[in-house]
């Protein structure tokens, strides 16, 4: 995957750098607004992660100018700022995601890797298949190896969540936001609990375990 | 005297001294105007008796020759306040009249005379006018006037002549009442730049002191009220409430970073000091990522912290620019007990929701969903060293104009004399020093019913703590 990573903080943007290679990704660096917008032009990159304070330009002109000119890669913006009301008008502006700095860089990852993803198809399927685990969004049903399994409304998008990110790193910030719609880091290991659930359900009777354990970072849905 | 300088720099003053100029100005030229019209006027009132007379003497002439109109011209003479008279023959030496001398040549141009010109009487006394012709040891004193010479048949020149005296005294008198006026005018202008400018001048230094004394530290001085109501007054008051505001501020400024210095230096600290011991011995590769993830898991910690000061920094300051929509207080609390009944259940405590109320009320629901979990986890916390069965309800119900979260547990509460302290940033109560957190998050919900125009408030749940969290139906909400 092509990063352009658009980061004043020169030593910052080289630790993301570094970081995103060694996942396996290539990243590029823009030091400011004009620069960055020049180089994400072309569409040549799969996400592009935006400081939202640059300099010569603000990032979310450039976002908005990209948007405008038709430009629909994925971006995820990356602030300072925390308030609630930031977040909305990033994602007005054209951003997909949004990280509040200061963050671990295994959330900047999963969430860059789960735009990509997004990017790809962007339609949202009616079925999943991971495995011999098989979910139905329309039916609502959920199957392992032909047996259905019954699960609770919350855990069911849980896992639908899961299913669409497989293969991917999810984190628990991720989860609160999408399953729950809250955007706040809760105190205690409230998601940890949910996770074990559904995995007690999915997993139990089974062999081989399908929803890992990523440690420091999250959760991961991945057929055996 | 105040000083003049200062006084100059008010804006009374300066008021004062522009109206001054402004109506010296207009006083000048109406002055000017009214003197130059009215001489104008005596002038060519002059002319006119002048020309009746003339013509008066003319007719004696005809009448008597020149024997009647020398008589007519000498009684005429005699009398008091008489214009000029004077008989010349051809060559200009004086047969009769009341002028003893004549500036020379104006006895000749037949006609009116251009400009005033010099004479003197007879019988006048130098001390009229002492000042005129001293010099040149003159009898009488000299007079201007104005006059018409005519030329008899005879060739004798008579000139009839008027002073000018009248119209030049006058003006002297518009001059002088004009100088008169504009000095009482100036004084006036002082005065009122006195009392007035002098007033507002002190009034300004008492606030300029009163300002440089708060600047120079004194955080809790205040500016002089007088009590008058007046726009200085006003001044004050907001200024008064401005720094009242400041103040506060700056005092929750001031105690996070007294926090900041005080609680985040233990886990830097503990940061530090297991890096230190890990890289002191020999270790395995297992020991080293272990060291390493709990390094992570620390600096998360960290960062959990420093987001929540932020975000408690930012609310409590009251800079209102969270969106507001309208917020189901009963979704939230099904959506948080949902959230944490895992985690109850795991822990063993039973955690309900009584919705009494399906209150919509205009906020943010992300603070408000935050605070309340908030809450809950400490509820589940605390619950669990509860003597009975751990129990957490959750209530929604409406107390009066008010809208109340609830939130109860059985575990020990918390002493009456502390629940007050309980809320305020960093305070971990000696009984929960071994339960984790930062002890951040009743301010934290403090702060968001701060920003709801709300109350949080701590109360006896017999046994155990009672939290509420109450919104005003009315106010913000539709």
């Amino acid at each position: 995957m092509k990063i352009l990573v658009i980061e004043d903080d020169r030593e910052a943007a080289e630790y993301i750098r570094k970081a995103f290679d060694e996942a396996g990704h290539t990243a590029d660096i823009a030091g400011d607004g004009e620069s960055g917008y020049a180089m994400a032009e072309g569409g040549a990159y799969d996400v592009l992660v935006v400081d939202r304070m640059l300099p010569r330009r603000d990032g979310l002109s450039v976002i908005s100018q990209l948007r405008t000119g038709g430009d629909k890669t994925p971006v995820l913006i990356l602030s300072a700022l925390g308030e609630v009301d930031d977040r909305v008008t990033g994602l007005r502006a054209g951003g997909d995601d949004y990280l509040t700095k200061p963050y671990a860089f295994s959330e900047l990852l999963a969430r860059v890797e789960a735009l990509n993803r997004r990017g790809a198809s962007k339609e949202v399927e009616t079925q999943y298949k991971v495995g011999d685990l098989e979910l139905d969004r329309l039916a609502h049903t959920v199957r392992r190896a032909g047996r259905e399994i019954l699960l609770q409304p919350r855990e069911f998008r849980l896992l639908e969540y899961l299913m669409r990110h497989a293969g991917q790193v999810v984190t628990r910030t991720m989860l609160l936001e999408n399953v729950w719609d809250y955007h706040f880091d809760p105190q205690t290991n409230v998601i940890d609990v949910h996770v074990s659930r559904l995995r007690a359900k999915i997993e139990k009777e089974f062999d081989t375990p399908v929803l890992h354990t990523v440690r420091g970072a999250g959760y991961m849905l991945k057929g055996g | 005297m105040p000083r003049l300088p200062a006084i100059m720099k008010t804006t009374a003053a300066r008021l004062t001294a522009l109206y001054l100029v402004l109506f010296t100005a207009c006083a000048v030229v109406l002055v000017v105007y009214m003197t130059s019209l009215s001489s104008r006027m005596l002038v060519a009132q002059t002319r006119g008796t002048i020309s009746e007379e003339v013509a008066g003497l003319a007719g004696a002439y005809r009448r008597g020759g020149l024997p009647h109109l020398v008589r007519v011209v000498e009684q005429r003479a005699r009398q008091p306040g008489a214009n000029l008279y004077l008989i010349a023959d051809p060559n200009g030496r004086i047969l009769s009249g009341n002028v003893e001398s004549l500036e020379p040549g104006v006895i000749d141009n037949v006609g009116w005379t251009e400009r005033p010109f010099l004479y003197r009487r007879y019988g006048e006394r130098s001390n009229l006018l002492a000042g005129e012709g001293a010099g040149r040891s003159d009898r009488t004193p000299r007079h201007s006037a104005l006059a018409m010479v005519f030329k008899l048949p005879n060739q004798m020149l008579v000139l009839v002549g008027r002073d000018l005296v009248e119209p030049q005294r006058f003006n002297d008198i518009v001059r002088r009442s004009m100088v008169v006026a504009l000095a009482m005018m100036g004084i006036g202008a002082f005065l009122i730049w006195f009392f007035v400018g002098r007033r507002a001048l002190k009034r300004i230094d008492n606030l300029s002191e009163a300002s440089r004394r708060i600047m120079g530290g004194d955080l809790n001085g205040r500016l002089p009220v007088s009590g008058s109501g007046d726009e200085f007054d006003r001044l004050s008051e907001n200024l008064n409430s401005m720094l009242g505001r400041i103040a506060r501020l700056n005092e929750g400024l001031k105690q996070v970073s007294d926090n900041i210095a005080h609680d985040l230096k233990t886990p830097l600290t503990r940061l530090r000091n297991r890096a230190e011991s890990v890289l002191g011995g020999k270790r395995s590769t297992r020991e080293y990522r272990e060291a390493l993830e709990a390094t992570i898991a620390e600096s998360d910690q960290l960062i959990r912290t420093f987001n929540a000061i932020l975000m408690i920094s930012r609310l409590e300051a009251g800079k209102s620019t969270e969106a507001t929509t309208e917020v189901n207080l009963a979704e939230t609390v099904r959506d948080v007990v949902e959230l944490y009944e895992p985690l109850a259940e795991d822990q063993g405590v039973v955690l309900s929701a009584s919705i009494d109320d399906e209150a919509v009320i205009f906020g943010n629901r992300e603070l408000i969903g935050q605070a309340l979990s908030n809450i809950v986890d400490n509820a589940i916390k605390y619950s669990a060293n509860a003597n009975d069965t751990p129990q957490v309800s959750v209530g929604l119900k409406a107390e009066g104009t008010n809208v109340v979260l609830s939130v109860r547990d059985n575990g020990p509460g918390i002493p009456e004399a502390e629940r007050e302290r309980a809320t305020e940033r960093f305070v971990r109560l000696e009984e929960s020093r071994s339960m984790p957190g930062a002890g951040l998050g009743l301010s934290l919900a403090k702060a968001v019913m701060m920003f709801h125009h709300g109350e949080l408030l701590l109360g006896d749940g017999d046994p155990g703590l009672e939290v509420k969290m109450a919104f005003p139906r009315s106010g913000k909400s539709k």
